[in-house]
């Protein structure tokens, strides 16, 4: 039995404190006017979206101020001095440890996984011209989620996990495609496959934990809620690698995602090959999202939420707000992580159970919303 | 507007047949689309001319024939390349929520843009001018969604023009406005086509809008062309009860002179 501790004053007044400072932000934004300007150099041209700068700045800014919390804050007592002088420059010594094998890898993680499964989401949503899709509705985390859970009910190797998690995502992805495949692919019956797939993946996954010994499963639960727990220099490389080739392929393909937007017929009047195009823009974000899950588990509302969020502030898709929406989702994570870890501390939660906690509700928000409008 | 050592493009269909899988909708037959006017595909509900106008702009690929521009077969084109000549507004085409007018015009622009050159200055004029000429320069910071049906349809206009096609084809543009907005809409693209040359090629489902605003009319039944030619040949009584099936008198348009078919239907009967 796990006594649950209540929270620490100190802890609930930071979290008051960065409620606060959200609101501040969000307020504040408003105040940042929508203009664009041309920046050309000979035949280089590309439009400057300053609005869409600022807030990616501000974002920036935030990213680095909670990952300089990340690296404080923690069971084991570093001030703050310390730990941003053993993590910068001072490698070695008395807090390396915990400073940079535990925290600095963590927090980098949570940062790049939040970036590809924003990202992720914002690409679906955008593709499918609907708020209320992303790829864990669509059936892609679950997709990796069968596939890790069936390593670890038999017991297989764990370091398998992440590629176990990454062949389930993608493989699932095409799937869906295939199946949703009749002289083309239209965004609704997508969305109206990929549901279906999900479901028939959860009842999988259901399956597979009846069906295998307790103790393993409980692994697999563990893994199911997403977690950043024992996030490593490692993981850390392989979303560093996996987002250097697919974030620049995401932004450059949000040029075309932005024409196939106005549907097919007046994406062909403008000289886009629609299928081809949208199965790139379905591999890059599928790959996106099966690259997060894959290393953090199928974390719930993130690709979700956070395009959404990132839309209502910064407007329609373009790449600077692709790159925008791939941040706040790396600010989104971690923030979840840290509010994860210390909310009962010495209790640590999954930081999924946060992001579904948070996500959940904005949920039912934005469906209310919608219906409203419908 | 276009590169001015072009020559101006050629539409033409050969021999096409059309159809989505089942059985053929359009039959093979020869169409030329005459440069520089505005022409018109009319005829009852089903005939088959807005596949026609999705051959015509390389929505669909025909079973047999080919679509000539410049007399190229379209399809062996760079699509992209097409999108430089022949602009289109399909019909009831779809915006994101949220998408403010002068960002829908902006895409317009992609057919002429390279990957890192995508904002040069003659993407700003060409975007700034066609707000201008469709009259929604005030309306360019405005969303999408809150403008009305007329204004709407006034920027996806827009948006073709940006694309500076020396083709435009529009598929049943007045669709869903009132007759104001209709009228309006028509007057536009008949400015368009004075003031700049441009060829336009819209499927209409009013006939008396087709012959006052086309410089030719296409007039099908059942996949066939059935008269194509100056609205004064083709807006005959007996072509258009053998078109429509619906007996009409034809007199002149009181406003421009052209022909304006008046149904008689039930009516001459009720009357006495």
């Amino acid at each position: 039995m796990i006594a649950i501790t209540p929270p620490q004053p100190t802890t609930l007044l930071a979290l008051l404190g960065g409620i606060a400072l959200t609101v501040i932000a969000l307020r504040l934004s408003e105040y940042i006017p929508r203009r664009e300007g041309s920046m050309r150099l000979s035949s280089l041209s590309i439009l400057v979206q300053w609005r869409v700068a600022w807030l990616s700045l501000a974002a920036v800014v935030g990213v680095l101020a909670m990952m300089t919390v990340g690296l404080i804050v923690g069971d084991f007592p570093v001030s703050a001095a310390d730990a941003l002088r053993t993590a910068l420059w001072d490698r070695g010594g008395e807090y390396d440890f915990v400073v940079n094998t535990l925290r600095f890898p963590r927090v980098t993680v949570a940062i790049l996984a939040g970036f590809c499964l924003a990202a992720s989401g914002a690409i679906f949503q955008s593709l499918i011209g609907n708020p209320l899709v992303s790829p864990d509705i669509i059936g892609i985390n679950n997709g990796a989620a069968i596939c890790a859970v069936f390593i670890l009910a038999v017991g297989g190797n764990v370091s398998l996990l992440p590629i176990a998690a990454f062949v389930g995502a993608s493989s699932t992805a095409l799937l869906i495609y295939l199946l949703a495949w009749k002289r083309g692919v239209s965004g609704a019956r997508l969305v109206l496959v990929g549901i279906g797939i999900n479901a028939v993946l959860a009842a999988g996954i259901t399956y597979i934990q009846v069906r295998f010994p307790i103790e393993r499963i409980i692994a697999a639960a563990r893994w199911q809620a997403g977690s950043l727990f024992g996030a490593s220099w490692d993981d850390a490389r392989t979303l560093a690698i996996a987002l250097a080739f697919l974030g620049p392929a995401a932004v450059l393909l949000t040029r075309r995602l932005r024409l196939l937007q106005l549907g097919d017929e007046a994406a062909v009047g403008l000289g886009i090959r629609v299928e081809r195009d949208r199965l790139l823009l379905i591999g890059v974000g599928s790959a996106l999202a099966a690259v997060a899950v894959a290393v953090v588990g199928p974390l719930g509302f993130v690709a979700l939420l956070v395009p959404h969020l990132a839309r209502l502030l910064a407007g329609n898709i373009s790449g600077g707000v692709l790159i925008f929406t791939g941040l706040l989702g790396g600010l989104f994570l971690l923030g979840a992580d840290l509010i994860a870890q210390r909310l009962f501390a010495p209790t640590v939660l999954p930081a999924g159970v946060i992001t579904g906690a948070l996500g959940g509700p904005y949920f039912l928000f934005l469906l209310a919303r919608h219906n409203r409008a419908l | 507007m276009s590169e001015p050592n072009r020559l101006p493009p050629t539409l033409a269909v050969e021999q096409i047949a059309l159809g989505y899988g089942g059985p053929l909708i359009v039959e093979s037959f020869d169409a030329a689309i005459p440069t520089g006017q505005v022409t018109a595909i009319i005829g009852p509900n089903g005939c088959g001319k807005s596949t026609l106008l999705r051959a015509l702009s390389r929505l669909l690929k025909p079973k047999a024939g080919a679509v000539l521009l410049d007399g190229q077969d379209i399809h062996r084109l760079p699509t992209k390349e097409v999108a430089t000549r022949l602009g289109l507004l399909p019909q009831g085409p779809r915006a994101p929520e949220g998408i403010v007018v002068s960002d829908l015009v902006r895409r317009g622009r992609y057919p002429h843009q390279r990957l890192f050159d995508q904002w040069s200055a003659s993407d700003e004029e060409a975007v700034v001018s066609a707000l201008d000429r469709t009259g929604i320069d005030d309306l360019r910071d405005r969303q999408l969604d809150e403008l009305s049906g007329g204004q709407r349809q006034r920027a996806w206009i827009a948006m073709a023009l940006a694309q500076e096609t020396p083709l435009l084809l529009l598929d049943e543009p007045t669709t869903f406005l009132d007759i104001a907005h209709q009228m309006d809409i028509l007057d536009l693209l008949a400015t368009l086509n004075e003031n700049e040359g441009r060829t336009v090629v819209m499927v209409l489902h009013d006939l008396n809008h087709a012959c006052r605003y086309a410089d030719h009319l296409i007039a099908m039944r059942d996949g066939t062309v059935i008269a194509e030619g100056e609205p004064e040949e083709v807006a005959t009584a007996s072509l258009i009860e053998s078109v429509f099936g619906l007996p009409v008198k034809v007199i002149d348009d009181p406003v421009t002179g052209t022909p304006l078919c008046v149904p008689v239907g039930r009516s001459s009967t009720l009357a006495k």
